[in-house]
């Protein structure tokens, strides 16, 4: 079998593997949904202000939602497969609707926020490792340690006290400025400028978690005998550095990145939040102030799926990095 | 014992931290005498500055005082660390211990569990629970604890899975030793060090959850809290910067301090890393 | 007179601060001329590691460093060269081979790519020419398809294909000088043989001088031209191999010398007629892989055991003898039950254990008992001895005071001290813990004793202690033993009966001393064959007579 045939395979597997996973989480979903008081046609209700006991029997006849709990969750998978997450009552929308619209600034914020974090991690751990216990290893550890116990939030708001308010750099709020009707790269532009703060504050956090595990790596693997090794065979500490230990010390890193997506998600709850970041999180808690549940777990599901679908990607790409994986 | 605090009080920085704990500590425990008062209070002039009206660290749009809020906040914040933490460790142990010592179909049902909880965000499943159950101290710490099992659990699996199959705990097996007896007394003993050093840190992450949720208006509303100061004096950034600020640096303080102390823990309580240092 | 390559004078190797002594290395004189081997021989904590990674700038400065001598390599001192020079010697003039392959090699690049680097930084060569220059020296080496063993990575290779790729790599420069450090100790004795065969051979036909150091007086006696002898960090004696190996001069070369195990299988004992344990078509299988709708890798099945049979007298020890993978320790394992086997009888004193649950299983343990390999996994760290000897008589039903009498008088036996029952396992030496170990075995008072390697962890010196140890107390407790082992020297002392495994599979079976006056089985005659140092043996073991 040729190698684009096994990597293909291999990544069947992994799908494969993924499917129980996507199960659980929506059967979770459903759990979820069964243990909150009062179910939608409650809330209908109370929208209506009141409503006989007849016709609302009617509508949870209408619903599906007398009938026996496992036929429940039959029903809650085949819509949920259809792509169908059940309805905001508030917005009076479908909450997949919903969602959508607010998938691409959350996906924008994640990814500048992980080439962030990883990018900087990787490089700051590796200048903390290199330069061990001098002033550039001490400065970069506090700095990790600093932020690594600074909560989300509060760096955003002191961010916005500091570099919109008081400097008026950057914007507050907002992803763009909508009254300015910006087209093209104007928009672009805009869109980057708001960027900046929530994405800083977001990646903080992750930028700490990578460079403390960066260091942690290298200098595990500095202590290896393929290293002694190498220096047997003469050759500089740079290439010992950059091209033997570096790529050992990145693997660990690497399925951190992906680990941490889901926590990722839960950040942005908070940053998109205290930014006004009209994302997911934003909707969140939104949803949240509006005890809106239905589009709650919207959102947890999709965010969950997004996990998975990330971790697989990551998994890949370790596969692709560590020719110890069997890919066969 | 000793010999442990003399490894522990080598890393400068973990006495540091322990230093700063111990003070957050008092605080906490002192909160009821030096502020006597209910911390929902309307205490006097609403945003006064810090030093001023009688404020140590201010007050806030209803005049509530902020250092006030922040000795009563200490309690709430080192209450829910600790006993989700605890709670969650039990769990995890538990959990991973069976998974580990037994291995097959249950090692495979318990992972698969485990790794389920660790693909769903947690912070989000935090807020869909505390949501669900209404917010009080009582679902905070469910929730905390039922999103931070996992990583104890894979941990304790870990350890269990290589101790198996080490020769001393064969020999107890040539002996006859029963399995809960394997388990409690001959292996979770070696594997207290990195327990003890993940829940230290654990407890860090749950004052960081809990800040966040109160942040986002799912406290308790019967208790303060760091975190409902902040939401509540966010929208007073402009105005009065002190109302955020000063929670916030405590929540810094707390889990840094915690952080240090964990790691000085690990240091101390990890006889390999210590040779590499 | 050939040329002298490397001459190392007074050289001390400074240990940190507050450790057990000042001098890793203390005022060690060597030297090492052209076309020669030198080994340097000598018990754990010798310094001899240390001394090999001296000459090549490989200490783990700045805690372990040179404090005094001169290392002098064709009039360089290479202990005072820059570092920029001192690359130029790594590699190029000076190379090195190390003890384990596996992580000797960086597990993400291709030997390939490893090799190559060798050329690069040692000169100017189109790529083109460097891959040939590769793919040459692993031919050299003897490996099969060096073509494809280019692009391979290190986990694909098996152990002795690794050490081979190492070696090609130490050879990649034509240097004049190689240190190999315990080369052959992770590997096989089949495979052992086939390396020190490729080390010797390379060694003549590129005249190049090595430094070989190791612990085995067999790998000695194969491949030595001179040996040095180190004690505690001082080289105590040092001359031609012959010389040293036949009539050693210092006391403790002598004792060193003295307890390697002879390969003449020791006076047989009558056997008696009482079978002890029967082992009848014991079958066990591993399987792994398969699943994921046939997506996942290939099933693969791995017989562990097939249909193996052992036959043990009352007062006889029988020898379990294979390399690794031979399932010589997973038999062991199904006999105590630490294992289940799928098939087959176990029968001890006529009752088959086999098919005994964990409970009705209980009432049996104490009368087949376990010696384990690895002294120190095999007490648990956070138990004290007293404890860890008396708790199998309390839980199986003595009371606390009987069992404590019986662990001091058991700690008596094994040759330790009284004040050992109330200290932790860390306190003692390697051979000390393996006493306990015997001690926790011997508590139960059991009629079969399952040794898995009991020695194979500890230096020659303890090896022959624990090896008389054992002796006498199955005479004295008239126990019965099945003693598994890599190593055919300790065999040839200890057992009477031998079991030759391969594959999960007995190849042969009968006395020790048939077996090794005449082995029947192709491998059986391999292994013998491949026991370092038998021609030595042999010689002395005459001269003995």
């Amino acid at each position: 079998m040729n190698h684009s045939a096994r990597r293909l395979r291999y990544v069947l597997k992994r799908l494969l593997q993924s499917l129980p996973i996507v199960l659980a989480i929506i059967i979770l979903n459903f759990l979820l949904l069964q243990l909150a008081e009062g179910d939608a046609v409650d809330v209908l209700a109370g929208e209506a202000g009141s409503a006989t006991p007849e016709y609302m029997a009617e509508l949870r006849a209408k619903f599906g939602l007398d009938q026996p709990v496992p036929v429940q969750l039959f029903i809650y998978l085949k819509n949920v497969l259809m792509g169908d997450l059940g309805y905001s009552f508030r917005h009076e929308m479908p909450v997949s609707e919903l969602i959508f619209d607010r998938f691409i600034p959350t996906l924008l914020l994640m990814v500048s926020t992980i080439i962030l974090a990883v990018g900087f991690g990787i490089v700051l751990g590796l200048l903390a490792a290199m330069g061990l216990n001098t002033w550039r290893d001490t400065a970069i550890s506090i700095f990790a340690l600093l932020t690594y116990a600074t909560p989300l939030f509060w760096v955003g708001l002191m961010l916005i006290v500091v570099f919109s308010i008081n400097l008026g750099w950057f914007p507050t709020s907002g992803m763009e400025n909508i009254g300015m009707f910006y087209t093209g790269w104007d928009r672009v532009v805009d869109i980057a400028h708001h960027l900046v703060l929530p994405t800083i504050t977001l990646s903080l956090f992750y930028l700490a978690l990578y460079t403390r595990l960066m260091r942690a790596s290298m200098l595990e693997q500095a202590g290896q005998d393929y290293v002694t090794t190498a220096r047997a065979k003469g050759l500089t500490e740079r290439r010992i550095m950059f091209v033997h230990v570096l790529r050992n010390a990145l693997l660990p890193v690497v399925t951190m990145a992906g680990v941490q997506v889901g926590a990722l998600i839960g950040g942005s709850v908070i940053v998109e939040s205290v930014f006004a970041w009209p994302g997911l999180g934003m909707l969140a808690f939104e949803a949240l102030f509006a005890r809106d549940l239905n589009l709650l777990l919207g959102i947890f599901l999709l965010s969950a799926l997004l996990v998975v679908a990330v971790n697989l990607v990551v998994d890949i790409i370790y596969s692709t990095l560590d020719p110890r994986i069997e890919v066969g | 014992m000793l010999e442990f605090w003399r490894l522990f009080c080598r890393n400068r920085s973990a006495v540091l931290g322990l230093t700063i704990l111990v003070l957050v500590i008092l605080m906490a425990a002192f909160a009821n005498f030096l502020f006597p008062d209910d911390p929902f209070r309307l205490a006097g002039k609403p945003m006064s500055p810090p030093g001023e009206g009688g404020f140590l660290l201010g007050s806030d749009s209803l005049g509530r005082d902020v250092a006030s809020g922040i000795a009563h906040g200490a309690k709430t914040s080192l209450l829910i660390g600790l006993v989700a933490t605890l709670v969650a460790v039990c769990v995890g142990v538990i959990m991973g211990a069976l998974a580990g010592y037994y291995g097959g179909w249950i090692d495979d049902l318990l992972m698969r569990t485990t790794e389920m909880f660790q693909t769903i965000p947690s912070f989000i499943f935090a807020i869909l629970l505390v949501a669900i159950m209404k917010p009080s101290i009582e679902s905070i710490i469910i929730a905390i604890a039922v999103v931070s099992w996992p990583a104890v659990a894979r941990l304790v699996r870990g350890e269990f899975l290589s101790m198996r199959s080490r020769e001393f705990v064969q020999a107890c097996h040539t002996i006859g030793m029963g399995d809960i007896r394997i388990m409690l007394g001959e292996i979770l003993p070696n594997c207290l060090s990195p327990i003890i050093v993940i829940g230290s840190l654990m407890v860090a992450t749950a004052i960081l959850i809990e800040s966040g949720l109160a942040f986002l208006g799912l406290g308790d509303p019967n208790i303060m809290s760091w975190g409902f100061q902040i939401g509540a004096g966010r929208t007073l950034l402009r105005s009065a910067w002190w109302v955020c600020t000063f929670p916030g640096v405590a929540i810094l303080l707390t889990v840094l301090a915690i952080n240090l102390v964990g790691e000085g823990l690990n240091d101390a309580l990890n006889p390999r890393l210590r040779e590499r240092k | 007179m050939s040329t002298r390559i490397l001459n190392i004078r007074d050289l001390h190797v400074a240990l940190p601060r507050g450790s057990q002594r000042p001098y890793a290395v203390e005022a060690a004189n060597l030297h090492l001329d052209e076309n020669e081997i030198l080994c340097v021989v000598g018990e754990s904590g010798s310094g001899k590691s240390l001394t090999a990674r001296a000459v090549m700038g490989l200490l783990p400065q700045p805690h372990v460093h040179v404090a005094k001598g001169e290392i002098d390599f064709l009039g360089e001192d290479v202990t005072r060269v820059t570092d920029a020079r001192l690359r130029q010697i790594r590699g190029s003039e000076i190379s090195m081979i190390f003890q384990e392959p596996m992580t000797a090699l960086n597990p993400v690049m291709t030997i390939g790519v490893q090799i190559d680097e060798i050329f690069r930084f040692h000169g100017k060569m189109p790529a083109k020419e460097r891959r040939e220059r590769a793919v040459s020296l692993l031919d050299d080496v003897h490996l099969p398809d060096p073509a494809r063993i280019v692009e391979a990575y290190p986990h694909e290779l098996s152990g002795g294909q690794r050490q081979r790729a190492m070696i090609a790599m130490a050879l990649a420069l034509d240097p004049k000088i190689i240190i190999a450090d315990e080369p052959t100790t992770a590997l096989d004795v089949t495979t052992q043989a086939q390396i020190l065969k490729l080390i010797k051979d390379m060694q003549a036909a590129h005249n190049t001088g090595v430094l070989f150091i190791t612990h085995d007086f067999g790998v000695v006696a194969d491949i030595a031209d001179r040996v040095a002898v180190m004690q505690h960090g001082k080289v105590v004696e040092a001359g031609p191999a012959a010389e040293v190996l036949n009539t050693p001069q210092h006391p403790y070369t002598k004792a060193l010398i003295g307890a390697v195990p002879s390969l003449t299988p020791r006076q047989p004992r009558p056997r008696a007629d009482e079978r002890v344990l029967q082992v009848q078509a014991l079958t066990k299988t591993y399987r792994s892989g398969g699943g994921f709708f046939g997506l996942g890798e290939k099933e693969r099945v791995v017989h562990a055991a097939k249909e193996v049979e052992i036959d043990l007298r009352r007062g006889e020890t029988i020898g379990i003898v294979g390399e690794s993978g031979s399932g010589k320790s997973t038999v062991a394992r199904c006999i105590v039950r630490l294992i289940d086997a799928e098939s087959g009888r176990i029968l001890l004193d006529g009752k088959d254990l086999r098919p005994l649950d964990r409970n009705a299983m209980r009432g049996y343990r104490p009368k087949i008992q376990m010696v384990f390999q690895d002294p120190y996994a095999s007490l648990n760290p956070r138990t004290k001895v007293g404890r860890i000897i008396a708790q199998g008589p309390v839980i199986q039903g003595k009371d606390s005071a009987t069992a404590e009498a019986r662990a001091r008088e058991l700690l008596d036996i094994v040759g330790l001290d009284g004040n050992a029952y109330d200290r932790f396992p860390h306190e003692f030496s390697g051979g000390q813990r393996q006493r306990i170990g015997i001690a926790r075995a011997l508590a139960l008072e059991p009629e079969v004793l399952v040794a898995d390697e009991p020695v194979s962890a500890l230096d020659v010196s303890i090896q022959a202690q624990i090896l008389e140890l054992l002796d006498e107390i199955r005479d004295r407790m008239n126990l019965s033993m099945v003693f598994i082992t890599h190593d055919l020297r300790v065999a040839a002392q200890v057992c009477d009966q031998l079991v030759v495994m391969r594959y999960g599979e007995v190849v042969e079976a009968g006395p020790t001393g048939a077996i090794f006056a005449d082995p029947q089985d192709a491998y059986t005659k391999a292994l013998l064959g491949a026991v370092p140092g038998k021609d030595w043996s042999k010689k002395s073991d005459l001269a003995a007579m």
